[in-house]
């Protein structure tokens, strides 16, 4: 096995019907190298990586590996050349543990009788242990939260000995402190391995990354050195227009409590208690700021109190009426508004239409429906309008949701969930995986609807995020508030000490 | 007691056709496909694992070496037969309902036209006999029960913890279950899908032709039209029911085939009891248990049913 001293994509073209997501990319990176790969949601960098990987065939184009054409006509041939890629959307199979997803490619623990997990987990305990990813290889994928599973994406392409690696938004579920620690491990491999690195926060790819690749449309659109050029060069370069991300500055709320949650246990899929003895209150008009390591109860909370997970025990008190164990389609009945963590399996129906998703939980209101029957051309029209409103990139409103790219899913979600007009958000990580300008501008539509009047909880490890737009921050740690406090108070040094479990007493 | 015992003895032999074809159908399911044609290849087996014994003639030394290309004949025509269908569902991705029933239909409509063809009437084989085994067959009651079956009954049993290994301790098996429930992440980490669902619907395949055979060598010595009576349906059915783990399929068979004994017995002893309703019973059993079993989202193949097509993203 020798090394990667060049890679090479020339003139790469790929077309989807009804979209062009590659159109003529050349990019190069060379030995020891990392080179940013950014660009606005559905720009086109998954679909560049997938050619990469060979996991689709470019319509147009070639790649050179050290000079010398290759053709990958699966991930197989793209391993044997020793690039390895870390996915946007995990590759992981839910009802396998750590240890055997990760067996699924090790291809040295297999023998034909007998498939050798100790040795699989030697090597995950290794590989963990050298780069300080620390993950349960006995866990089942899901039992894991997304922050989980993303590091063990990260231990899996570790462990198959990859000598480049593809990145595809490996940090948009780690925590701010887990994302130091990654950027400080791949400044550390890039001795060793050249690397593609595609994010939407640019701190990190100044942070980390000597070149830089924008695309936009399918096509690049500035090619450089990193050092040359501010975060907000390169966010104007992205979008095309000056991103600056909205700050709440009004005055604290002082409205009636519309969430009220009392002692609330639930528990989480592994069976312990996920909340525990759990208070928060929002008022309308009022955006609290939920921080913490994700796997300390968020998902567990969020699905509590959607009506998606059993509560143990207390009140969940929306408007006055408890929602504790209450069906679903009670709980958006009575106008709460979601944006689920899990934005495939949660968010929307992947297999129907764009237009459909925009409408799935308004099926039976008159607006859409009639005795029954769908009105389509007020479904055409609500979707013609959200999608412009929300900048949706998608060829038409008919294609099916599945088919959109990670940051265009989200804000199909977004735009049906803020346009039902709810009379409370809850809103769990919603801008992971956008780009600078979609998360501009959601962060204003959340301003806004708070200015409406409209109860928020905002559920985020992004701290930047948290204090930009938090009237009250409250720190989760281990199912129990930690503690609360007004905008004023709260630093990222003190939340990060709070997210960690020290007591404020402790600490300061 | 002596009817308990009988009805035990009974029963268990019983099961192993059931056994063996929903052990198959679990390896299907698990790569993701479900073969609802298993009724129509166990027919074809049924028929094929007798054809042999049937025209070399009866008796003899060689006797046995016959049956055993009959049932050999079985699974590879049965393997032959899996394999088609997935060319059918897996590389042309038609739907793999309609195709089964097709597959059901083709079946038990050849297995029945070449046995008019080459046999005709009922004719019966000797077929594969029992073979106590020996101390252990002679302890009262566990041995009547437990050890004195044929071959194939022993060896339908040795499948049970053989497909757990294979399923949950090598390779192969991960493979298996990986592109059943997430065909996706199998691709990404470079497996190649397809091939593994047709390596499994083989495997399934061999497995209902050897069901077929052995009802046709074992159980009935005989082939008839009706002779798998449904059974690959319930098969089928045997692995929901067992949540794809080969030692609840196993459960799943038993209590099936037990209801079926004594139901045998009521009408032997000639109790009072409507006919029609102890023919109904085991199969009433299989829908109240199949309605009353929570189907497990999280440790079932995810992606049953659905064909994989890499560059589509849902
Ligand atoms: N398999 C597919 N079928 C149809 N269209 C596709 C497919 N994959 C990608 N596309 C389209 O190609 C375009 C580029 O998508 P891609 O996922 O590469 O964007 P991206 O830059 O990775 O965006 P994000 O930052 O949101 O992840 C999008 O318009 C998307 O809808
Ligand atoms: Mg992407």
């Amino acid at each position: 096995m020798h090394k990667i001293t060049s890679l090479r994509m020339e003139h790469i073209t790929k077309r989807f019907p009804g979209t062009l997501a590659c159109d003529d990319i050349t990019l190069s990176v060379g030995e020891g190298e990392i080179l940013a790969l950014v660009g606005e949601n559905g720009a086109g960098k998954t679909t560049l990586m997938n050619i990469l990987m060979g996991l689709y065939q470019s319509d147009e184009g070639r790649i050179l590996i050290n000079g010398e054409e290759v053709r990958f006509k699966s991930p197989n041939d793209a391993f044997s050349a020793g690039l390895g890629m870390v996915h946007q959307q995990y590759m992981l199979v839910s009802n396998m543990t750590v240890t055997e997803n990760i067996a699924l490619g090790y291809k040295a623990a297999w023998s034909a009788l007998k498939l050798d997990l100790a040795k699989v987990r030697a090597r995950i305990v290794e590989i963990s242990d050298k780069y300080g990813l620390a993950v349960d290889p006995d866990a089942y994928i899901w039992q894991l939260s997304v922050g989980e599973q993303q590091r063990v994406e990260l231990v899996k392409t570790l462990c198959l000995g990859a000598r480049f690696l593809i990145l595809d938004e490996p940090t948009s579920a780690l925590t701010p402190q887990e994302t130091d620690e990654l950027i400080v491990l791949l400044k550390r491999m890039k001795r060793e391995l050249s690397i593609i690195f595609i994010s939407h926060k640019l701190q990190e790819v100044k942070n980390l990354c000597d070149n830089l690749l924008i695309l936009r449309h399918g096509a690049v659109v500035y090619e450089g050195k990193t050092a040359d050029h501010s975060m907000a060069d390169i966010a104007a370069l992205m979008t095309g227009h000056e991103v600056e991300l909205p700050v709440n500055e009004e005055e604290a709320c002082s409205g009636a409590v519309v969430l009220d949650i009392r002692d609330l246990d639930v528990k989480s899929d592994r069976g312990f208690l996920a909340l525990d003895g759990f208070n928060l209150a929002v008022r309308c008009g009022e955006i609290v700021g939920l921080a913490g390591v994700s796997g300390n109860g968020q998902r567990e909370l969020a699905e509590a109190i959607n009506g998606l997970r059993r509560v143990e025990r207390g009140q969940i008190l929306f408007y006055g009426e408890d929602l504790a164990n209450k069906s679903p389609h009670h709980i958006i009945d009575s106008g709460m508004g979601y944006i689920p963590e899990e934005r495939n399996t949660e968010g929307i129906v992947p297999s129907f239409s764009l237009k459909e998703n925009l409408i799935l939980k308004d099926t039976e209101r008159e607006e859409f429906s009639n005795h029954h029957f769908l009105k389509n051309k007020a479904i055409e029209e609500n979707a013609t309008e959200l999608r412009v409103k929300f900048d949706i990139r998608s060829p038409n409103t008919s294609v099916a949701a599945g088919s959109l790219s990670g940051g265009n899913i989200q804000k199909v979600i977004l735009a049906r969930e803020i346009s039902r007009k709810p009379k409370f958000l809850l809103a769990v990580y919603p801008i992971r995986g956008l780009d600078l300008g979609a998360a501009e501008f959601i962060h204003k539509q959340l301003l806004e609807k708070r200015r409406e009047g409209v109860g928020i909880l905002l559920i985020s490890e992004e701290l930047d995020e948290i204090l930009d737009l938090s009237d009250r921050v409250a720190v989760i740690f281990k199912g129990k508030i930690q503690q609360i406090l007004d905008r004023k108070d709260a630093n990222r040094r003190k939340l990060g000490i709070l997210m960690a479990g020290v007591g404020d007493d402790q600490a300061l | 007691m002596n009817t308990a015992v009988n009805i035990l003895s009974l029963g268990i032999p019983f099961s192993v056709a059931l056994l063996i074809a929903s052990l198959g159908e679990m390896f299907n399911q698990r790569s993701g496909v479900f073969n609802l044609g298993c009724e129509g290849i166990m027919a074809m087996g049924a028929f094929l694992g007798m054809l042999v014994p049937y025209s070399v003639g009866h008796g003899g030394p060689t006797a046995e070496i016959y049956n055993v290309l009959g049932l050999l004949l079985a699974m590879g025509v049965g393997a032959l037969f899996g394999t088609l269908f997935g060319l059918v569902v897996v590389t042309f991705r038609a739907p793999e309902g309609i195709a089964g029933i097709g597959l059901q239909m083709f079946g038990v409509g050849v297995a029945g036209t070449l046995f008019r063809h080459f046999i005709g009437g009922t004719q019966s084989v000797i077929g594969i006999d029992r073979t106590p085994i020996p101390l252990l067959s002679a302890i009262p009651i566990i041995g009547p029960i437990f050890f004195s079956h044929n071959v194939v009954v022993y060896l339908a049993f040795l499948f049970v913890p053989l497909s757990w290994y294979i399923l949950f301790k090598t390779p192969w098996g991960l493979r298996v279950r990986a592109v059943g429930t997430n065909p996706r992440a199998a691709d990404s980490i470079g497996i190649n899908v397809n091939r593994v669902r047709y390596q499994a619907l083989a495997v399934g395949g061999a497995l209902a032709g050897l069901a077929g055979a052995y009802l046709s060598l074992c159980q009935a010595k005989m082939f008839s039209d009706g002779i798998i009576a449904g059974r690959g349906f319930i098969a089928v059915a045997l692995v929901y029911f067992g949540h794809w783990h080969p030692v609840k399929i196993m459960g799943g068979a038993l209590l099936f085939s037990l209801a079926q004994s004594l139901q045998l017995a009521i009408q032997g002893q000639g109790i009072a009891f409507p006919y029609e309703f102890a023919v109904m019973l085991p199969y009433v059993l299989v829908i109240v248990v199949l309605a009353f079993s929570r189907e497990s989202q999280l440790l079932g193949p995810s992606a049953l049913g659905k064909p994989f097509n890499r560059e589509k993203r849902i």
